[in-house]
């Protein structure tokens, strides 16, 4: 379905992904991980085509999207959802508005300008709100809504283009423990339920084991690892994160069971910092 | 029973959605009926006191510049003595926006530290400083440029004074916008050091209100650039005065017309190519010239 050939992006001298090479089949949940700086944002990027591949093919259905310009761009960027980090709404609009959004490719400039959206649209907007859990917030400000609930509205808009592909760039990396456990299973339910393809950009391993069917790890713009979740072992995961013996999954977690370790730390470190204080 | 109830719920929130988007687009219509209205009405008063009637002198509108550049064209070999000849004159408007650029810079500054909460140095005295700055936007330039002139005689000083005598209003308002965001931190760590009022503002406020300062006085020298031409009309010197000579002998001097209009073009475009990167580069710092990697 999806097949990528020698992708590579370059930023001056930099090689941001370095002949990156992929092929998707079926529908599958894909989990890309690599330390920040490994290139996974802009692959994610370019696949969206929010920026330009310098070299190699990105090919949808056997179509090749790599050069497309204008409206058939704008029509595969439609077709082609994308989540951000920090959740790229419109703070200022409401959160019905912000999901409509996902209809911008299909309708004319005027007839949105000017909020004339079509009540059939309007109902499903609110549907999939109520499927993700947030319909009660839908005349509210999205800047009112808390991070997990924003980057819910973001999954609405998504799910509002209709796409044939879903891109996460680190959907919960702004997330507490909770909310990026909700937001994971809001993910993983779109790709069950109604079979979409969902690629997701993480940083920590126990998310993209936890909720992939199949995991691909970047390290200094390549892929160096691309298998089902139980391939990876530590061994390989260190590779991946460039990290020495001392690594292990709990440092990295965001999971609330492995964080209860991670808070013990913190309390440790608190209890020094007042003994300072005080001292 | 679960099923059923939750539906309703969702109808619920579709039907008040509805009906607070429908309220919306009617305030939507209403609002353009007015604009549409105000501009029709609008434009309908000026044409009828227009004196020639816009419609009429619409098919006009190129004659000038038509009859210019013809003139311009047929004369071109004496273009280039024509650029030079007028060059001193162009020096001459950029020394008094530059002056009064300057002049502005340090009054507005002042100004707008004296008129800032959390910062005056007499905070009952904000008030004041505030008419003050008013005062210095409300009075149109050209209208202290004829005063002085009057009173001083003709030349470059009086545009020079009548011109930063606006931009110390118009930077002090300005300025002052950008002081409400200054963090009072390091003021507070300066104060706690026993320092005075202008080593807290000299030292804590202005490292971090620099940048904007300086873009904001660049926005205003190219401003000030075409102010000091127009004040050329009045007789205050400068490029505007030998451009007033050239248009109001009519025909004959056209080309000498279209010469400093020449050169009145290269040099804004100069300025905001020059300010342009200065802005960058003092808001970006040396982000600017690297490419960014988003």
């Amino acid at each position: 379905m999806l097949r990528i050939e020698k992708l590579t992006k370059k930023f001056g001298q930099n090689t941001a992904v370095d002949a990156a090479s992929l092929n998707v089949e079926g529908t599958a949940m894909i989990g890309i991980i690599g330390r920040s700086g490994a290139g996974k944002s802009t692959l994610l990027r370019m696949i969206n085509r929010l920026s330009d591949a310098s070299d190699g093919v990105i090919e949808f259905e056997g179509r090749d999207v790599t050069h497309l310009t204008g409206a058939a761009k704008r029509a595969w960027q439609s077709d082609c959802a994308m989540i951000f980090q920090q959740f790229n709404l419109v703070p200022r609009m409401d959160v019905v508005s912000n999901v409509l959004h996902g209809t911008l490719n299909r309708r004319s400039a005027f007839t949105t300008i000017f909020n004339l959206y079509p009540q059939s649209d309007i109902h499903r907007a609110i549907e999939i709100l109520d499927r993700l859990g947030i319909a009660d917030h839908a005349p509210k400000r999205a800047e009112a809504l808390s991070g997990g609930q924003q980057q819910r509205v973001a999954i609405a808009r998504a799910l509002m283009q209709d796409p044939k592909i879903i891109l996460a760039d680190e959907p919960i990396a702004s997330l507490d423990p909770m909310n990026a456990q909700t937001v994971m299973e809001a993910l993983r339910r779109i790709h069950e339920e109604d079979g979409r393809t969902v690629i997701c950009n993480l940083h920590t391993l126990d998310t993209a084991r936890r909720y992939c069917d199949r995991v691909i790890g970047m390290r200094d713009g390549r892929i160096v690892f691309d298998g089902s979740p139980e391939q990876l072992t530590t061994n390989m995961a260190r590779e991946i994160y460039g990290a020495g013996a001392d690594f292990s999954e709990a440092a990295t977690s965001t999971e609330i069971g492995t964080l209860e370790h991670g808070h013990a730390e913190d309390a440790h470190i608190r209890a020094l910092r007042e003994a300072e204080a005080t001292a | 029973m679960a099923e059923t109830s939750a539906s309703t719920r969702v109808d619920v929130i579709q039907t008040d959605y509805m009906a607070l988007t429908r309220r919306k687009r009617l305030y939507s219509l209403v609002l353009l009926i007015v604009f549409v209205a105000l501009m029709v009405a609008g434009f309908n008063t000026a044409d009828s006191r227009n004196a020639g009637g816009f419609w009429n002198g619409i098919t006009h509108v190129f004659d000038f510049p038509a009859e210019v550049l013809g003139e311009a064209w047929e004369n071109i070999a004496e273009l280039p003595r024509h650029l030079v000849a007028h060059l001193p004159a162009l020096i001459e408007t950029l020394n008094i926006a530059a002056a009064s650029t300057l002049i502005g810079l340090i009054a507005g500054t002042v100004l707008a530290l004296l008129s800032t909460r959390g910062l005056a140095r007499w905070p009952r005295l904000i008030g004041l400083f505030r008419r003050l700055m008013d005062i210095a936007r409300a009075i149109p330039e050209i209208v202290i440029a004829l005063v002085l002139i009057f009173v001083l005689g003709g030349g470059p000083v009086p545009a020079m004074i009548a011109i930063a005598i606006h931009t110390t209003g118009a930077l002090g308002k300005l300025f002052s916008e950008v002081n409400e965001n200054v963090s009072l931190k390091p003021v507070e760590g300066l104060r706690s050091v026993g320092a005075t009022w202008a080593q807290q503002m000299y030292l804590g406020v202005i490292p971090q209100v620099g940048p904007n300062y300086v873009s904001y006085a660049l926005l205003r020298f190219e401003i000030n650039i075409r102010a000091s031409a127009i004040l050329g009309f009045v007789g205050a010197g400068g490029i505007g005065y030998d451009l007033r000579n050239a248009m109001s002998w009519g025909q004959g001097k056209y080309d000498q017309a279209a010469a400093i209009f020449i050169l009145l073009f290269l040099t804004i475009v100069a300025v905001d190519q020059i300010s342009g990167y200065l802005r960058a580069h003092l808001t970006y710092g040396t982000q600017a010239r690297e490419g960014v990697r988003p």
